[in-house]
């Protein structure tokens, strides 16, 4: 279990420095569905299979899939350097480095040790049964959410109202 | 059947939310941007399905569930607020975006 | 899986099982090319096919050696990384849902029971979809990275019909998901031992073939790949290997959508089983092949028979016709099985 954690996560964090480094956005959003991917195998690995397969299907399957086609639509150059200061960048990354690090290994050390709770494996049909029944509310709403947004997205990319 | 420890869960969920943070920063076009706060989701994401895990609780991957919902709405909308603004402005980048007078 | 308790015995049985089962579909693909020239020259009142082998049989490995030896032609201004990676994608992503699909109930050989199946997820079906989601990324860069208007509107065209085409797909096996119970693929079969779901499920059936067809970029939905028909769509700019590649990964998803067919609607591997063990083992998934080529052969079928759907008629038929009706077949689906159950 343990090896195979360390691998997807290198693999998410080195796509996610790809996403944050890379020049070209179509480049940027290859890397963040290798990201999307090797965190599902990570959820599979924590016993989550149903939000494993979901994430795949509605983050890998459907939203990448959107922010590709947009990207392609507009014609995504790879970007210009700006004039940026040149302390910011070189001071900029070992700040950022040292700022995450420490922060990582503070919630390492504050986490340590603690022991899973022994619950049987949650599959589709415990996620329905919350779902349903004590999140039924919310479940509607993000229907409702959802429509808004299709509205709304229909409303602004078009040319002429 | 050894779990992977919370800790490591946690600081990859940290790690990844910090490049998402720090690209989120440093990029100039706005649809990596954009691409930078989805990271952020997924490490927040990971954060949750972790702790679901460790405390036996299914809320946490419930809250997953809608927190993808939700970015899936968001992607939507913002993806098309950017596509009106490149149509006006004719550019990506966040640094001509400066001002709300075209 | 077998019950043995070694784990090396298990890893073996397993990759002795997926390659067995790559090999499989990969004669089968080729000989589905041969079928469908052989069935669309017939439908069209000519041979196909004759010349190399009896009946045309050799024409796949003639084919074969053909892309294989033919020279790779590599526009100058394609973005070279997205060019190369398009064709892996479609490709293993049309072979990788293949690892859930049960061909039979399991067969034992010197103790160890072994399953027709790879592996089997309690979230099988959910898998299927999500490499399905996955496939349309081969055609969206493919077309992206060829920097030329065909090939650009093609893959745009494409990959907007299949995601629109994936809501009610995934929506037909929805309802048969409630009658079930269960996402996995070998208990959507078992429960199918008294009555097939296509009795239960007819329009069903009707929304998951229709939404099917319009998946695979197949006719009457394959006006993205046939623009002009002079231009390929989105493959335009590839040839040889790569070409192959894409064409392989249009059939392997035929290949496994009519396997989720089976599974789904017509109960899998289910049917008349008698004699000895050994045939008994193997009888299933003798039944299992008879129904897949039974709906590969009703693809090119309709493939020969039927004109091509204009492109704003093909949405407008996805969203507006097929959604709707896949969204009132789950409504009544589980009206009908609550009103059962009180």
């Amino acid at each position: 279990m343990l090896p195979l954690f360390y691998i997807f996560g290198a693999v998410a964090i080195l796509a996610a420095l790809g996403v944050i480094l890379q020049e070209t956005p179509v480049y940027s959003a290859l890397s963040l569905i290798v990201v999307l991917c090797s965190l599902a195998v990570v959820y599979l690995l924590l016993g989550a299979e149903f939000l494993a397969v979901i994430q795949v299907i509605v983050y890998a399957g459907a939203i990448m899939v959107l922010f590709v086609l947009v990207i392609m639509l507009l014609n995504a150059r790879r970007e210009t350097t700006s004039d940026r200061s040149r302390m910011a960048r070189w001071l900029g990354a070992p700040l950022l480095v040292a700022f995450f690090g420490q922060f990582a290994y503070a919630v390492w050390k504050h986490f340590s040790g603690w022991e899973a709770v022994h619950t049987p494996a949650t599959g589709p049909q415990k996620i329905g049964e919350v779902l349903f029944r004590s999140y039924a509310l919310p479940f509607e709403l993000t229907s409702i959410l959802i429509l808004v947004a299709i509205l709304g997205a229909v409303v602004l990319a078009k040319k002429e109202i | 059947m050894a779990l992977v420890p919370l800790n490591h869960i946690l600081a990859l969920s940290v790690i990844l939310f910090g490049l998402g943070a720090a690209g989120f920063i440093i990029r100039r076009n706005i649809i990596t941007i954009f691409m930078c706060i989805e990271l952020m989701l997924n490490a927040v994401n990971l954060a949750f399905i972790g702790f679901s895990r460790y405390l036996g609780d299914v809320d946490g991957q419930i809250f997953v569930f809608f927190v993808i919902v939700v970015a899936a709405a968001e992607a939507a909308v913002g993806l098309a607020i950017i596509i009106a603004v490149e149509r006006n402005r004719k550019t990506l980048a966040i640094d001509e975006m400066n001002s709300m007078k075209l | 899986m077998g019950t043995s308790s070694e784990p090396v015995v298990l890893t073996l049985i397993v990759l002795a099982k997926v390659v067995v089962v790559l090999v499989v579909l990969l004669t089968c693909i080729a000989y589905a090319v041969w079928l469908e020239r052989k069935v669309v020259a017939r439908i069209q009142s000519r041979w196909g096919p004759t010349l190399v082998g009896p009946f045309g049989l050799l024409q796949p490995l003639a084919d074969g050696l053909k892309f294989l030896f033919k020279e790779e032609i590599r526009p100058r201004e394609v973005d070279r990384f997205v060019y190369h990676l398009a064709p892996f994608v479609a490709f293993t992503m049309a072979f990788a849902s293949i690892a859930v699909i049960p061909f039979g109930e399991s067969i034992t050989i010197a103790g160890h029971k072994i399953v027709f199946q790879i592996t089997d997820l309690n979230v099988g079906l959910l898998f299927v979809l999500a490499v399905t989601s996955l496939g349309v990324y081969g055609i969206v860069l493919a077309g992206w990275s060829s920097n030329s208007k065909f090939p650009l509107f093609g893959g745009l065209r494409s990959s907007a019909q299949m995601i629109s085409y994936e809501i009610s797909l995934g929506l037909a096996l929805v309802a048969v998901v409630l009658i079930a119970g269960s996402l996995s693929l070998r208990e959507i079969v078992e429960q199918q031992r008294g009555l097939w779901n296509i009795f239960r499920q007819p329009l069903g059936f009707l929304l998951y073939f229709t939404a099917a067809i319009a998946e695979t970029n197949r006719t009457p939905f394959d006006l993205p790949e046939a623009e002009s028909e002079l231009v390929g769509g989105f493959h335009t700019e590839y040839s040889s290997f790569k070409f192959a590649m894409f064409f392989m990964a249009e059939y392997a998803n035929m290949v496994t959508v009519s396997c989720l067919a089976t599974l789904m609607f017509f109960g899998g591997w289910l049917g008349p089983v008698f004699g000895p063990p050994a045939l008994q083992a193997l009888l299933p998934v003798v039944w299992f092949s008879l129904k897949i080529f039974c709906f590969l052969f009703v693809y090119i079928w309709i493939r020969g028979t039927l004109p091509r759907f204009r492109y704003d008629q093909l949405m407008s038929f996805g969203w507006k016709v097929l959604l709707p009706v896949a969204l009132v077949n789950v409504l009544a689906t589980s009206l009908v099985l609550a009103w059962r159950a009180s």
